[in-house]
């Protein structure tokens, strides 16, 4: 059993670790060497995940309204998505005769970068991230903000007025959201009293924050999935994409592998979401714990750090998928009604009642 | 008062998200109630309710006899000339001429299944059918004589 124990995502990536450091010698290089086997390594990873998700996404919207969903191409249809995916790629990637060429060829490449940026400071499993940084937090913020110039991008650049549509609502939007985000991630951290995400894990290990926290940890958490989903332009707010006003919003003239790097950046989004509404409040790789319980609590220390992570992610993505299919889409003017009479206001005031409860000490 | 319609407001719109949310989260987890209906796998035990308009046809009894007697109510009802009755004179055993059909010609190609011929027709002779895969290669298949050869008129019908 200790054996198999040993057997962890740490232990492997420490002993390739060593094993490199033993076959070269100059730092830089060793550096350089592993910066490019962590990239591959999550390119390896996001694709699939990409796939993984499409394949549940249709799979949870069919169901959810009384259909099959995909069926036919392969097992229960779970190579529908490899078949879409081949379609995308050998598909013509037009670029419309008036549009800004450069920046429309950049805008998916910003939006897929800037996704995959974000994926560094988060904790797949115990002891196991890319980059542990200080303030990875902050990190996670303010790079996935930038995900709103790819989109003000490809809308300006298309030339399209759908599209600059699509864009300009994107932008009050994300604009307006990310306050609600940041206020609740400001909960935890004071909570915390720290930005690293490892502390933030960490801090959780004799009982995850939404459980410790009591009423405004739980608050925040929910105003952080609502205004997250705004954030990633998921339904139902997703007016920035809106199909039936706008013909596809920002992506309307984008076709073939370019459209598919938008998908795959909102695929991308959305776990990147998940995962850090995971570590924040439920306690990232961290295993279910009950107080004194010991024989419990060792029980659920057998179950792997990773499995504890993606189950916890997916668990908030299958909520945030849910949203997709049962609620109907806001207009603009009651999509920024909703952050700023109310998410606004009672994030705030949840945020005094947080700090409240960290200097006195009423949590457990 | 303000902060009361403000409360009551955050508090009614979470309900009445939940309850949507339980709706679809019931609808995911009873696979039952899907109404899919996998058409070309299923051929063997679909069928179609009774009031489906498929196709015009012409009962026929065991003795190869139908209803029909060649009134061409039908023809007259039918807005887009589907129908053509093709009449033919019979002398009976008592030297009587009566009128009866050659052939009932039926243009499915044309037909709007809008169920006039089956309520003008005066005897009953013509029914819509419940099938439903009427696809072929070539239109003039689409033309139907709805009269069986050698058929006659059932006994008794005027």
């Amino acid at each position: 059993m200790n054996q198999l124990l040993e057997i962890s995502f740490s232990s492997l990536a420490s002993s390739i670790h060593s094993w490199l450091s033993s076959a070269i010698a100059n730092a830089t290089i060793l550096n350089v060497v592993e910066m490019a086997i962590a990239g591959v390594c999550l390119l390896v990873f996001l694709v699939p995940l990409c796939f993984v998700l499409g394949y549940m996404e249709r799979k949870v919207a069919a169901f959810m309204q009384l259909r099959l969903g995909p069926n036919r191409v392969g097992p229960k249809g779970t190579l529908q998505i490899v078949a879409d995916t081949v379609k995308l790629i050998f598909k013509e990637g037009l670029t419309p005769n008036a549009s800004d060429k450069f920046l429309f060829n950049l805008a998916p490449i910003i939006v897929v970068v800037v996704s995959m940026l974000v994926m560094a400071p988060i904790a797949f499993a115990k002891n196991f991230q890319l980059w542990d940084l200080n303030i990875g937090v902050l990190y996670v913020t303010s790079i996935s903000s930038i995900a709103v110039i790819g989109i003000l991008m490809a809308g300006w650049s298309s030339y399209n007025k759908y599209s600059l549509l699509g864009a300009m609502r994107s932008g009050a939007q994300i604009v307006s959201y990310e306050l609600s985000v940041g206020l609740s991630i400001i909960s935890i951290v004071i909570m915390t009293g720290s930005l690293k995400i490892s502390d933030i894990v960490m801090s959780q290990a004799d009982g995850w924050w939404i459980f410790k926290g009591h009423l405004p940890i739980f608050i925040s958490f929910v105003i952080f999935v609502i205004a997250s989903t705004a954030e990633i332009n998921r339904a139902p707010f997703d007016l920035s994409e809106a199909e039936q006003e706008l013909t596809g919003g920002f992506h309307t003239e984008y076709s073939g592998m370019k459209f598919a790097m938008f998908l795959l950046a909102e695929y991308i989004n959305l776990f990147v979401v998940s995962a850090m509404a995971a570590t924040l409040f439920l306690g990232g790789w961290m295993p279910f714990h009950i107080g004194h319980w010991e024989a419990f609590n060792h029980i659920m220390d057998f179950i792997p750090s990773s499995l504890w992570f993606l189950g916890k992610t997916f668990a908030i993505i299958f909520i945030i998928m849910q949203f997709r299919w049962t609620f109907p889409r806001l207009r603009v003017d009651q999509l920024l009604n909703l952050e700023w009479k109310y998410l606004l206001p009672i994030s705030m005031v949840n945020i005094i009642l947080v700090t409240i409860m960290a200097i006195m000490g009423w949590y457990l | 008062m303000f902060l009361k319609d403000y409360f009551g407001t955050i508090f009614k719109s979470i309900k009445s998200l939940l309850t949507g949310m339980r709706k679809t989260g019931y609808y995911f987890t009873h696979p039952k109630e899907i109404l899919t209906e996998e058409y070309p796998d299923n051929r063997a035990t679909l069928k179609m309710f009774d009031r489906f308009k498929g196709e015009v046809t012409m009962p026929h009894n065991e003795n190869n006899e139908h209803r029909c007697t060649g009134c061409q109510a039908c023809e007259i009802a039918c807005p887009n000339g589907t129908i053509k009755i093709i009449t033919k004179q019979e002398i009976k055993e008592d030297g009587k001429k009566k009128k009866a059909i050659e052939a009932f010609v039926y243009h499915l190609e044309l037909c709007t299944l809008c169920n006039n011929c089956i309520t003008s027709c005066p005897s009953d002779a013509i029914v819509m059918a419940q099938t439903y895969e009427h696809s072929v290669y070539d239109k003039t298949q689409l033309k139907k004589i709805l009269n069986k050869p050698g058929s006659k008129i059932m006994e008794g019908v005027e």
